[in-house]
């Protein structure tokens, strides 16, 4: 990637950008006790982005060479002039950014341990989950990633963010007698924050191979979750799934202008619904974070050059604003936040979810426990479907607790829940304080034409939800 | 098509190029493999009937095993396209992987191929400008609420050894997806994709969206939670199989009872006119995979009902002393057939007679993944059928229900026909991947929200 100023470019443009991504990674793992191979990646690419004439290009290239960016600025300033007169939207109308300034995630330039550290720290945990013969496969893994982004633009913007992501899981799979259980460490890469080896200590990493197979061997003998209309006490490993299907995706503004409708699908949401929509109960906050510094996706600038910063997009349960970048704001004349985000030097930046946050309460887990009469638990997700308005969902987890009488009581095997949306939130009936929040988030967020995988974080308390229609596997 | 102002580069001598390049870095002891995915694309994605976001993606990687003994490791990088810069970084990750083997412990699955097989299939077919394309299917819209993405361009892969194996696969294709709305999420979605363009193949499927916005446009009927006679038409049958293919048929997650399809190992069975193959030959899949196997033209997986084979990667070969078929890492089918039967397709809403003729479904996933049962959403053209018409589209429903039931107890016919549909994914790279599938009537699939 270019570190100082770049050569200039001969475009015929109003306005033009060059968005460098370098990103590498190291992946360990190791699998019933045998490591498995060493995987390295090194990834670097530039996209030149193109206003003319009302129209919009992009090219995307790996040859950051001089010659290689005056052919991607040439190439996305082809498509501007060649679609410009089918447009849909008017690019005279769009702000053309100057961001300027910098970023790096929490703990950068920490060491981090060598590849001989990293494979026994996993092959000790690996060890302790294969401590049953009932226990058929396991693995322990860790996935280290850097990068660095670098916008620059016409009208004057340079912006470099670096960036280190940790991603360590541990996952178990128990069988005996037909039944087969799964069970990880807040789900399959559910652990995925930005910083050092401190997020190996926050999530108790060491020691929890042993602890999810224990728990894999209950869920064996446990008997299946019951059916009926009953209050479900979620996990933060599941509330993020929650958070994420039934009010990111919904919320993203160019979902609601239409987007996505023939991939990803539309949204339940409509534009008038901002500032009066009664989205949930009075408990439920929700914010755009962006300045967590731990939180997978936190950032400085967002990809079209925002500035990046905390707003409530529900406040008190009403609706206040969608999660749409610079461009989706100005088509639809909604205030949002800065969510342009592309997962790499070779996609367009498209609204995404970044961090999407519950804001805590002020009720502790026993108290929680507490005020219901007959309920589950629920705990780390493994089953996730919602319809493309984003409105009816049905999600599973790997483990469930029944509470009778304000006590939690055994554990239940294949505990699901189904409702819908725009119903669901407003049953929000209790929301844990800060000691019940855990910040996750998902590495694998899909989306968008072509296709984009994409990193976002929540942070969320444990919650209680009352009237929730709940049943089991399989009889 | 190419970035403008560069020069056109033949990416088979390319490839070629890069593999003497590892060859010659060698040290004594050490071989490699190497695997190219590479694409050119143009990507135009629309809404509204106009261009939203139209552009190019020119991207490059090469993927870089280096071995000495029973130690390995992978280096994946982007490359340039330029020879001579690439080769320096081709030259650093050898080096790279050389400094890393010491700190590796010996890998007791590793498996690579004792055969040199080399291969070369080129589809070499011609596409018009992509912009000419908009033009065409944005006229054809006529002005109505269009949204879907055109992918086109060359892609290729490559494979090579230090054994002197070389393979080679490269196609041009086009993948237009669209959806034509009437309002909210009442749409019907069509796809048109191939290796060069045919305008009266689109103006044809373009009419029949037509005829089916009409149908969609029809008051919407809102179905009670509940079991209800069903036709899954190919588009629909492709989700549940993409879910099928999400661990079911491979060797390692049968071995581990982690497959939906486990329990076919103890006798549970589908229907026996149920017949899945993982058929190479009649996709569009190279017919060599990551370590440089070469796969099978067709390998077996579901005959008269039952389990009869999976996919199994080298390192789950070595693992569970099984035979590798050519499987990628995932095991996961890139060219999956379904056996057509009886019912002829036209002949389908009046064997349905009334229930509901579901023309896609959405979002599936396990409810039960021991117990292969699944959930998912019907979406778009979806209608409620009586006496074998269509009386209206109906709201999306929930099912919730197992594959043992609906292609097994449940099923009352497979229609003759099948469908080819070239896979329209676009993470990371367009995928190389098809499906080919009948349409099912079932007698009863059940419906939870």
């Amino acid at each position: 990637m270019p570190d100082g100023p770049l050569p200039s470019f001969d475009v015929r443009a109003d306005f033009w950008s060059l968005r460098f991504v370098d990103e590498r990674c190291e992946s360990y793992a190791v699998r019933k006790n045998v490591a498995m191979p060493y995987v390295a990646s090194t990834d670097r690419g530039v996209m030149a982005t193109v206003y003319v004439d009302g129209g919009y290009g992009y090219a995307a290239t790996s040859d950051t060479s001089a010659a290689g960016l005056a052919s991607a600025l040439e190439r996305a300033a082809h498509w501007a002039r060649a679609t410009a007169r089918l447009a849909l939207v008017d690019t005279r109308a769009l702000p053309y950014a100057a961001p300027r300034g910098e970023f790096a995630s929490p703990s950068f330039s920490d060491r981090f341990p060598s590849r001989r550290e990293w494979y026994d720290l996993l092959h000790e945990e690996s060890n302790a989950a294969g401590c049953d013969p009932r226990i058929v496969d396991w693995e322990a893994g860790v996935e280290v990633r850097t990068a660095t982004h670098r916008l620059v633009t016409s009208a004057g913007g340079d912006v470099i963010q670096r960036y280190r992501f940790l991603l360590p899981g541990l996952s178990v799979t128990a069988h005996a007698d037909g039944v087969t259980q799964n069970r990880s460490l807040n789900g399959y890469r559910g652990i995925c924050q930005q910083g050092g080896l401190e997020i190996l200590a926050r999530f108790g990493f060491v020691g929890a191979g042993r602890k999810i197979a224990e728990d894999a061997l209950e869920l064996l003998a446990a008997p299946n979750c019951p059916s009926g209309t009953m209050d479900v006490l979620l996990a933060p490993d599941q509330m993020i799934l929650q958070i994420h299907e039934s009010i990111g995706h919904p919320l993203e503004l160019d979902r609601i202008l239409g987007d996505e409708r023939n991939f990803a699908g539309t949204s339940f949401v409509t534009a008038d619904m901002f500032g009066v929509y009664r989205y949930g109960s009075d408990l439920l906050n929700i914010t755009f974070d962006p300045t967590r510094p731990e939180e997978l996706a936190s950032y400085a600038f967002d990809d079209d050059g925002t500035r990046a910063e905390k707003v409530h997009v529900i406040r008190n349960g009403i609706l206040e604003r969608p999660l749409g970048g610079a461009i989706s704001q100005a088509r639809a004349e909604l205030p949002g936040v800065a969510n342009s985000r592309a997962d790499n030097w070779n996609r367009p930046p498209i609204d995404r979810m970044a961090n999407l946050n519950l804001e805590p309460g002020d009720a502790s887990f026993a108290d929680l426990v507490a005020g219901i009469e007959h309920g589950v638990l629920m705990e780390t997700n493994c089953s996730w479907s919602i319809d493309d308005s984003r409105n009816k969902f049905q999600f599973g987890c790997e483990r469930g607790r029944m509470i009778e009488n304000g006590q939690l009581k055994h554990v239940v095997k294949n505990p699901n829940y189904r409702g819908i949306s725009a119903s669901f939130w407003r049953n929000l009936a209790r929301v844990g304080n800060a000691d019940t929040l855990q910040v996750l988030g998902t590495p694998y967020c899909g989306k968008g034409e072509p296709s984009q995988v994409i990193r976002v974080g929540h942070a969320s308390p444990a919650c209680v939800f009352t009237d929730v229609d709940v049943f089991g596997g399989e009889a | 098509m190419c970035l403008a102002g560069k020069p056109e580069v033949n990416m088979e001598d390319y490839f070629q190029s890069l593999a003497a390049i590892v060859q010659n870095a060698l040290q004594a002891g050490e071989r490699f493999t190497a695997s190219l995915d590479a694409e050119e694309t143009d990507f135009v994605r629309m809404n509204r009937g106009k261009v939203r976001q139209p552009g190019t993606v020119a991207q490059r990687y090469l993927t870089l095993r280096l071995i000495r003994d029973a130690r390995h490791g992978e280096h994946s990088l982007s490359l340039t396209g330029d020879l001579g810069a690439d080769a320096s970084a081709v030259r650093d990750a050898v080096a790279g992987l050389r400094a890393v083997l010491p700190e590796l412990a010996d890998d007791p699955l590793l498996l690579l191929p004792t055969e040199v097989r080399s291969s070369r299939n080129v589809r070499d077919t011609s596409l018009p400008p992509s912009e000419v394309v908009i033009d065409e299917v944005l006229a054809a819209a006529g002005g109505l609420d269009l949204v879907g993405i055109y992918a086109a361009g060359p892609v290729w892969r490559g494979f090579a050894n230090s054994e002197g194996q070389r393979n080679w696969h490269a196609t041009n294709t086009f993948n237009l997806q669209w959806s034509l709305y009437h309002r909210a999420d009442k749409a019907v979605k069509t796809g048109h994709a191939g290796f060069a363009w045919d305008a009266t193949a689109f103006e044809h499927k373009m009419a029949q969206a037509r005829e089916r916005l009409a149908l969609i446009s029809r008051p919407p009927r809102t179905l009670a939670p509940g079991k209800y006679r069903a036709y899954l038409a190919p588009s629909a049958m492709e989700e549940i199989a993409a879910l099928l293919c999400w661990g079911g048929f491979s060797g390692r997650a049968l071995a581990t009872k982690q497959s939906a399809l486990a329990r076919m190992q103890n006798g549970e069975s589908l229907d026996d006119r149920v017949t899945l193959t993982e058929d190479t030959e009649g996709g569009v899949a190279p017919a060599f995979q990551a370590e440089g196997f070469a796969r099978p033209s067709r390998v077996p997986l579901v005959a008269g009902g039952e389990l009869v084979g999976s996919l199994v990667s080298p390192r789950t070969a070595r693992e569970f002393d099984l035979a590798e078929n050519g499987a990628n890492g995932a095991e996961m089918p890139e060219s999956l057939a379904m056996a057509g039967g009886t019912l002829a397709s036209d002949d389908a809403l009046a064997a349905l007679d009334t229930g509901l003729a579901v023309g896609n479904l959405w979002y599936l996933n396990y409810s039960d993944r021991p117990a292969c049962r699944i959930t998912g959403m019907t979406r778009f053209a979806t209608f409620w059928v009586e006496n074998g018409k269509v009386v209206a589209p109906v709201d999306v429903l929930r099912f919730d229900d197992t594959v043992y039931r609906m292609l097994g107890t449940s099923l009352e016919a497979l229609t003759t026909e099948t469908e080819f549909i070239l896979d329209a994914g676009t993470y990371q790279s367009r995928q190389l991947a098809s499906v080919r599938l009948p349409g099912a009537l079932v007698s009863e699939m059940a419906f939870t929200l």
